[in-house]
């Protein structure tokens, strides 16, 4: 937990994502996502899921999209 | 003065083709228009006698030694302020130049003290020298107090810790005030009196230490006798030995010798083939070089099963098997990346190599990070988007091509002052310069500089006044279009975004502070006076939005067609000697070495058939990610190489609680530091003096830093490495660090060429190095840029969350001063804490007004994450509302105050930003916040 009081997956998935606030949300969601697939280690990845699959509290909307992207291509179907 | 003497050419060279042919003694020499008879001779392979002169400084001709006679000439010209001319037929030896010479030497002699024998410069002073030279055989006027009225009681001043000035020896040649002008700078020397009373004074009767010196050493490295000499030749004498290496402080990577005595290191001499520097030195690197044996060093192993326990000195092979163990241990009980290791830019580019391998080879993962992810990450991120590169664009010389410099977070006069020697030179030729920096630092106004432009923004708001500069540009008509058509994309899309109203100056005024009017008029002079080059520092990278900040920058250097020649580009400062090289070394946990992202199954491909092992295909850990992963449990053993994390990254609460949840922490250090506390292992490592390898510094130049010394612990760093690898149950062995360097190169495009062999046959190269450029890449980006098209990025500003409360309404930001380094493990071991024993709060008169704080008041600093205490400066250079300390002490634990907000993109932490308050404090404080967490308290 950081000073924020906010896990740090959701703690800077919402800092990635102001970043392209100023985007259509779709657009914002993909780029958010390539970014945190180029350097996110898988664990943060699965947590980030695993956050907004119990509510998303305090996660940007953008950012639980882009999660939806960080999910294994099987378990995207499976949605 | 030096014991391997490169050749001295008198005085400096000048560019231009050889046109103008003479003859000199019957050799005929051909040389640039502009060269001096003096150093013609010195090509056609003539020494001219001289004291006066030396090729680093302009001609002086004061001496009278270095006369000379020319066909058609009156009298006797000195030769070093004589221009050689076509058909030119000089004489440099006859007889009525030796009388000449001899009369000048007998003057000279009769006042100085005869003590050669005992002298501290005998077999390495000119003087001496010139007496032989010129065949001095009597002094008809005797010496000393037979001679008449001297000089030789003229006091010593010894204030200064590294250097002597002795008076008594002082010829009054003022090569060292010259040095001190032309060289550094600084302008602290003069010749007072006149005549007879001519005497070199640093000020206005004060001492060295008392004066504007800043002990850089260009005027002891200047002086032709004992005058000006290292108290370490005088304690110790003259060294027998000299070898050639690469400075262990800042990102310049400075050539030095280094000059001993057996095992013993007297001094360090820049070294003039130097690239990076050519002869100039600082502080740091020319004298703080003490604490390589120093007596708080670690030279044995030592273990401990929990923290409270005392350390037990054990074998390199116990701590071998016991760090071995007990990763394995830990992997089987929580999974293959529960491990993971945080790499140095203080080592070597083959130390760091055998790191990142033993993480991805030997642990199966790629938690590997470096501590460059607390400083120039973003510029890896911001210049690979634009450029396609992770690096800076020029070489240093490049500074003196600029026509206009602009300098934004940066000091590079304390934190990288060799380079800011050299830009100071060229603004001192007429360069302007634009400063953007929250601080009025030392470059804005200094001796015969003053910024055209000081843009003293808010912290926080670099990507607003980049992008207001850009949009200056862009709408008032000044883009390179012929550049940006040929050079770029995404030009138009970029052109749309930064032409929108909200970026113009006047728009964003409120929020940077900075009159719109200024922010203009610096555009304008940037875009169209002449080659603009961009310096930067952590002052950039820092923030939020270090990484936008980067990508603006490139925007503004490529809109401007200001890439590709000398003189222009988009330069990195980097902080510590070799972070250029940690980070080209593939440290980053998404990167193998050549910034190669761990996804390409080529690159993957080339490392697992020589590794002979799989590797992992996802990033791994940032250091960041490794702190918040070891508190939530996931992450339970740390490797850490030659970095002092516990005081260096930012919220140390935070950091304490991660190291104290570690089952297991292994520190690789010179000493026991503040990482080392809550450590298990620690193995001792090897100063630069002991290394060999290479570093790479901020212009991309791979330099040697070759061992002057065998490793004092026993070990090479590297094979530490490659023990543990072993006793892991994977093979790795090298016989060499050469050999490690030949598998960087077969493995690592950009590496290609470069060997140690190379390396020591033609001094240094910057990368790339290949077939196309055996011989390096001064400048990048000159017919395309690495990635094909300069691309323009869209750079939103996105203010920092981080901001001015009524509880905390000032901004705190850190950095660093000229004498101490990084966390000052190694310069507070040092005579330089002579200059800087604490870390002060710099803060403006009126912020302290208000809270009733004078200058020397004790007081308390805190914000929402931690609270220390120090000593308040106050200090016009700072803004109301902004306050500023270093964090070279771990006693005040300035990053006790520093929050976890970071980069975007990076993780780089915001130590630039902080919301604090400071409060008088009327009862000084000993107990610091950071050592009210430290292991004895919290434990595990």
């Amino acid at each position: 937990m950081s000073a924020t009081g906010l896990p740090p997956h959701v703690r800077l998935a919402n800092e990635i994502a102001r970043q392209f606030a100023h985007r259509e949300p779709a657009d914002a969601a993909t780029r958010i996502a390539n970014h945190i697939k180029a350097v996110w280690d898988p664990r943060m990845k699965a947590a980030l899921i695993s956050h907004v699959d119990s509510g998303g509290e305090d996660l940007d909307p953008v950012a639980a999209l882009a999660a939806e992207q960080l999910r294994p291509v099987e378990a995207r179907g499976a949605q | 003065m030096s014991l391997l003497k490169e050749p001295d050419f008198g005085t400096p060279a000048r560019d231009g083709e050889a046109t103008v042919e003479l003859t000199i003694d019957g050799v005929s020499v051909t040389v640039p228009p502009g060269t001096s008879v003096m150093r013609a001779a010195k090509h056609a392979g003539l020494d001219i006698p001289k004291l006066c002169a030396t090729d680093n400084l302009e001609a002086f001709g004061s001496c009278r030694l270095c006369i000379v006679e020319i066909d058609g000439a009156r009298g006797t010209p000195a030769s070093c302020t004589t221009p050689v001319a076509p058909g030119m037929v000089v004489r440099t030896q006859n007889e009525k130049l030796g009388k000449l010479r001899r009369g000048v030497m007998e003057l000279y002699i009769s006042d100085h003290p005869l003590d050669c024998l005992t002298c501290s410069a005998n077999g390495d002073c000119e003087l001496q020298d010139m007496a032989g030279v010129t065949g001095l055989r009597e002094v008809r006027y005797g010496s000393g107090v037979e001679a008449g009225a001297n000089h030789l009681d003229a006091p010593t001043d010894s204030s200064n810790p590294y250097f002597d000035f002795d008076a008594s020896k002082c010829i009054a040649c003022s090569r060292c005030v010259r040095a001190c002008d032309e060289v550094q700078g600084t302008l602290a020397l003069t010749i007072e009196g006149r005549g007879f009373d001519s005497k070199v004074a640093a000020g206005a009767g004060v001492s060295f230490m008392e004066s504007d010196c800043v002990s850089c050493g260009a005027c002891v490295q200047a002086c032709p006798t004992a005058t000006l000499q290292e108290k370490t030749v005088i304690e110790l004498g003259m060294p027998t030995r000299s070898v050639i290496t690469t400075c262990a402080y800042c990102g310049v990577g400075c050539s030095f010798k280094a000059e001993l005595r057996g095992d013993e290191l007297v001094r360090m001499v820049p070294y003039k083939d130097g690239g990076a520097n050519e002869g100039h030195s600082c502080v740091k690197g020319r004298f703080a070089f003490g604490y390589a044996s120093h007596p708080d060093r670690v030279m044995e192993p030592m273990v401990r099963d929990a923290i409270t326990d005392p350390w037990r000195k054990v074998s390199w092979e116990e701590a071998i098997g016991f760090t071995a163990r007990r990763l394995r241990e830990i992997q089987a009980n929580y999974g293959q990346g529960s491990i993971g290791a945080i790499t140095s830019s203080r080592t070597t580019n083959e130390e760091v190599y055998v790191v990142q391998k033993m993480v991805r080879a030997v642990f199966g993962n790629n938690n590997v990070d470096t501590c460059a992810r607390v400083c120039h990450s973003p510029t890896g991120y911001g210049l690979k988007q634009t450029f396609g590169e992770s690096a800076g664009t020029q070489d240093f010389s490049s500074v003196d091509h600029a026509d206009v410099i602009l300098v934004i977070g940066a000091n590079p006069t304390d934190a990288h002052p060799v380079f800011g020697s050299r830009m100071k030179k060229r603004l001192r030729q007429g360069a302007k310069l634009i400063v953007i920096d929250p601080r009025q630092i030392d470059l804005v106004r200094s001796p015969h500089i003053e910024a055209a432009h000081h843009l003293s923004l808010a912290p926080g708001t670099n990507v607003a006044i980049v992008n207001a500069l850009s949009h200056v540009i862009v709408t008032e008509g000044l883009v390179d279009r012929a550049f940006v058509e040929e050079r770029c994309e995404d030009f138009d899309q970029w052109e749309t975004f930064i032409s929108g109203p909200e970026h113009s100056p006047e728009a964003v005024a409120e929020l940077t502070g900075v009159p719109a009017e200024e922010v203009r008029a610096a555009a304008r002079l940037y875009a169209t006076g002449g080659n603009g080059a961009i310096y930067y520092g952590l002052g950039v990278t820092e923030h939020s939005q270090g990484s936008t900040t980067v990508m603006g920058m490139a925007n503004l250097a490529m809109a401007t067609g200001n890439i590709g020649r000398a003189g222009v580009g988009v330069n990195p400062l980097r902080g510590q000697n070799n972070v250029q090289g940690s980070c080209d070394m593939g440290s980053f946990p998404h990167e193998l070495p050549g910034y190669r992202h761990v996804s390409d199954d080529d690159v993957r491909d080339v490392y697992e058939k020589l590794w002979g092992t799989p590797l992992l295909n996802e990033p791994g850990l940032r250091i960041p990610n490794m702190f918040d992963s070891a508190i939530d449990g996931s992450f339970r053993a740390l490797f850490v190489q030659g970095e002092d994390i516990a005081q260096s990254d930012p919220n140390t609460a935070h950091v304490f609680a991660a190291l104290g949840a570690l089952e297991l922490l292994v520190v690789q250090d010179l000493f026991e530091n503040e990482t080392a506390k809550w450590a298990h292992v620690l193995l001792p490592g090897t100063s630069f003096l002991e290394k060999d390898g290479t570093f790479t510094n901020a212009e991309r130049r791979i330099n040697r830093v070759r061992p002057v010394m065998s490793p004092q612990t026993g070990k090479h760093e590297w094979e530490i490495i490659c023990e543990i690898s072993q006793a892991m149950g994977y093979p790795m062995h090298y016989d060499s660090a050469a050999q490690i360097m030949d598998e960087i190169a077969i493995t690592t495009p950009t590496f290609a060429g470069v060997s140690f062999d190379h390396l020591d046959k033609v001094g240094s190269v910057q990368w790339p190095c290949n077939l196309e450029a055996p011989n390096g890449t001064p400048i990048m980006h000159t017919d395309e840029f690495t990635r094909g098209k300069g691309r323009f990025m869209e750079t939103v500003y996105v203010p920092t969350t981080e901001r001015s409360t009524r509880k905390y309404p000032l901004i705190l930001t850190t950095g660093r001063i000229l004498s101490q380094y990084n966390v000052g493990a190694q310069t507070r071991r040092t005579a330089n804490v002579a200059w800087h024993p604490e870390d002060i709060l710099e803060l403006h008169p009126h912020d302290a007004e208000v809270r009733g704080i004078e200058d020397g008041s004790t007081v308390a600093l805190s914000s929402r994450v931690g609270r220390t205490t120090l000593r308040a400066k106050l200090s016009e250079r700072m803004p109301v509302g902004v306050c500023y300390t270093t964090f070279h002490h771990p006693v005040t634990g300035a990053n006790v105050i520093t929050t976890d907000n970071s980069d975007w993109a990076t993780n780089c932490p915001e130590y630039k930003v902080t919301a604090v308050q400071v409060d008088l404090l009327v009862e000084p404080v000993n107990a610091q916040a950071a050592e009210n967490l430290e292991p004895a308290v919290v434990g595990h």
